[in-house]
């Protein structure tokens, strides 16, 4: 049978080889080193955190934010989940792993809400970033790892770095999807009393929008620690690389208590964002404590019946 | 640009025209040739927005603009504070014409001269009623303090200081839009637009703040630009009503004047249904009152009933009326008996500019209701039969207005609409 590849063949992989190896590495290697300072600084800092804070403070510290934004049920699990991982001789993994998360979905976060901001006010950004997206969420993760070793090296920076790729797009895609959705008339109304698009954005978008943000933040976050023993991979250690040990050696049991160990990680990271999202338990005031984060302000308290009743006092 | 001599017109809007989808001008070239809105739309995918629309808004007027859904009225009263820009024309607010002015003059006139009620409220679900009500404020720049201040002050306006600090969404449709004309407000504009604001609320609820709003213009003295689709919501506000079809203007007019001449069919259809008891004041129904002095003698008396062929006498006292004759009253009298000995004294009175749904009670005795100005002084009389004649024979009614003003306009309106009719 005749095909195309009698005629005419492509050497693409050899065309990418050396786009890679003469272009990208000779010249930029030092602009993509210099891109991990600012990661491994904000994962040395938490990874720092978590290694001098006692295992049973870290714990309590998770039980509570689960009480708070998941319900009672969630605290118990939070706490026997954590003491069940720091007994099966893996907490030290699993910190490393959780700073690795932490650090990944807050450049997630970074990068992503500010796209996502910037698509949803542009109808031609959105057309631009929205194939990007798809083409970040379909290429396997694997396929971009060997190009991030070449560039970056291994370790725990460059892991994030792919993790950060594989995490993105939910929560700029949620952004977008957020402020677009506010209703036509809520940001009329703003504009007849002659707001600023940024005031339109601050006041009005993006807290009404920012349900939605945190549930793309809680997919992002998933999909982060789905990536945990894809990036162990490439040197990332954590909960990742005692599953990749095991599956080497062909340990079962070490394989399983890994694994045991990112789910529970899971759940409980899953939880705690979800309650973000879904705003239940006290949803407003830590709605409103997000928002004074963003803003850098401190937080609005006209409304509050505490300082009126002080402001009659005073008068 | 600014002209300083039209201090009372508020608003002026000159031959303002929007089309929706109108890139290479098309529609607008067809607008001129004067195709209808339909035509346009079909065959070139335009939609005409507003054609041609002209009026001034004076200071302190409510203007109501009304016309059925899809006349243009929402586009109409967005463009006269910029949220749509028209295709052509000029938008005089103040002097400033939003339509071509740049951005920070639009923000300023937004901010300081002009404000603007929802009809679906558009509250801020996230914000307090207060910081609702405060946001103007808060968008210009004025402190924490002062916007509470100003915005207890509206909210008291409206009757809502109470729920200043719950969520928009746990009040009802009504106090919902109480303090979306709060917030429009706040800002102390002179200028208030608002869109359809009763319409997604219940009757009962859309007639107490209706009557809410005119109690509270008696005192603020806005100049409003109300729409509505509600004709009786339009004669009841408007001190002047323009009547919008396929985007123009078909009628302007006051109440009486568009009841009792409707321009064309499509007013005509509008007027049929209307409660014309919040249209007609009782000077619009009166006949001429006859009178007898109050220091009259009976003889007096019977010589001015059969000089005016009636069997009713208002007895007057400096022209206020004092008392009320009936031929069977002085039938067995002397004829020196003095008037003031056989009246009915106090009768039934009401002032020349009382709408008729104020004055059925009144009516209800069967007594003729003696018609005064603002001086007090008998000007006329209505008979309380008269008024539900009037009510329920809109025909008659119509005509009877018609034949009191002028009959030359009617008589051509009506022989325009006849020679339409076939086409
Ligand atoms: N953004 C838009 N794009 C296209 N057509 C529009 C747009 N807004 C309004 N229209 C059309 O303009 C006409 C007038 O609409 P509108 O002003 O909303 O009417 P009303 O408020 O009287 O119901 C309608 O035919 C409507 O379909
Ligand atoms: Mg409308």
């Amino acid at each position: 049978m005749i095909s195309p590849s009698d005629f005419i063949t492509i050497p693409f992989d050899d065309a990418v080889n050396s786009f890679v190896h003469g272009f990208l590495v000779p010249y930029f290697r030092p602009f993509f080193r210099a891109l991990q300072v600012p990661v491994n600084e904000l994962l040395m800092a938490i990874n720092q955190l978590f290694t001098v804070v006692p295992m049973l403070v870290t714990t309590a510290v998770f039980a509570l934010l689960s009480w708070r934004l998941a319900g009672r049920t969630m605290a118990i699990v939070t706490f026997l989940g954590f003491c069940f991982i720091d007994m099966i001789g893996l907490w030290p993994e699993t910190m490393t792993t959780l700073s690795m998360i932490i650090t990944s979905v807050l450049f997630c976060a970074i990068i992503g809400i500010p796209v996502g901001i910037l698509v949803a006010r542009s109808d031609i950004g959105w057309k631009i970033v929205r194939p990007i997206l798809d083409i970040m969420q379909t290429v396997p993760s694997f396929v971009y790892l060997v190009p991030i070793v070449m560039l970056f090296g291994v370790g725990r920076a460059p892991g994030i770095i792919a993790t950060i790729i594989f995490a993105l797009p939910p929560i700029v895609r949620m952004t977008n999807l957020g402020i677009r959705n506010v209703r036509g008339d809520l940001i009329e109304a703003c504009e007849s009393f002659g707001a600023t698009s940024w005031q339109i954005l601050w006041e009005v978008q993006f807290p009404l929008a920012l349900r939605t943000v945190m549930a793309g933040l809680n997919q992002t976050l998933m999909l982060a620690l789905s990536m945990v023993v894809i990036a162990a991979l490439i040197g990332a250690e954590g909960l990742g690389g005692i599953v990749n040990t095991g599956l080497g050696r062909l340990d079962v049991g070490l394989a399983t208590a890994g694994g045991v160990g990112i789910v529970i990680l899971a759940i409980v990271l899953d939880r705690i964002t979800q309650g973000l999202a879904e705003g239940r338990n006290g949803n407003l005031s830590l709605r409103r404590a997000l928002m004074t984060f963003f803003r850098g302000q401190s937080p609005d308290r006209s409304s509050d019946p505490d300082t009126l009743s002080g402001r009659e006092k005073a008068a | 640009m600014r002209y300083t001599a039209l201090m009372s017109v508020k608003v002026k809007v000159e031959s303002v025209s929007k089309l929706f989808n109108d890139e290479r001008g098309e529609g607008l070239k067809r607008l001129a040739q004067g195709q209808s809105k339909e035509r346009i739309f079909r065959e070139t995918g335009v939609t005409v927005g507003i054609n041609e629309v002209s009026f001034d808004v004076n200071e302190g007027e409510i203007f109501v603009i009304m016309g059925l859904s899809g006349s243009g009225k929402s586009t109409l009263v967005r463009t006269l504070n910029g949220l749509i820009p028209p295709t052509s024309g000029k938008i005089l607010i103040d002097g400033t014409d939003v339509a071509s002015c740049d951005k920070k003059t639009l923000r300023n006139v937004r901010r300081e001269k002009i404000s603007m009620v929802f009809q679906h409220f558009a509250l801020f679900p996230h914000k307090t009623v207060a910081e609702n009500v405060a946001f103007g404020l808060k968008v210009k720049g004025v402190d924490k303090d002062r916007r509470r201040d100003e915005a207890m002050k509206a909210l008291e306006k409206v009757g809502l200081d109470a729920h200043a600090d719950t969520l928009p969404g746990s009040l009802s449709g009504g106090m919902q839009q109480r303090v979306g004309l709060a917030r429009g407000l706040a800002n102390d504009p002179q200028i208030l637009l608002m869109d359809e604001p009763f319409g997604a609320l219940d009757p009962l609820i859309r007639r107490e703040m209706q009557d809410e709003l005119l109690v509270l213009q008696k005192e603020l003295k806005k100049t409003i630009v109300f729409i509505t689709h509600d004709l009786n919501e339009a004669l009841l506000l408007g001190d002047r009503i323009a009547i919008m079809k396929d985007g123009a203007f078909v009628q302007v007019g006051t109440a009486q004047d568009i009841v009792s001449e409707p321009a064309d069919d499509y007013v005509r259809a509008f007027v049929a249904d209307i409660d014309r008891s919040r249209v007609y004041t009782a000077s619009d129904i009166a006949l001429d009152a006859h009178r007898v002095p109050l220091t009259g003698t009976v003889a007096d008396a019977r010589k001015a009933m059969e000089a005016a062929d009636t069997e009713i006498l208002h007895v007057v006292k400096d022209g206020v009326p004092a008392g009320l004759l009936t031929l069977a009253d002085i039938k067995d009298i002397k004829p020196q008996e003095r008037v003031m000995n056989v009246m009915h004294a106090h009768p039934p009175t009401v002032p020349q500019d009382a709408y008729l749904n104020e004055i059925y009670s009144e009516a209800q005795a069967g007594m003729p209701l003696a018609v005064t100005d603002d001086d007090g002084k008998l000007v006329g009389v209505v008979e309380p039969g008269s008024i539900f004649t009037h009510l329920a024979n809109e025909e008659e009614a119509t005509e009877d207005a018609a034949e009191t003003s002028t009959s030359e306009d009617t008589q051509e309106t009506k022989a325009k609409t006849q020679a339409a009719e076939p086409a």
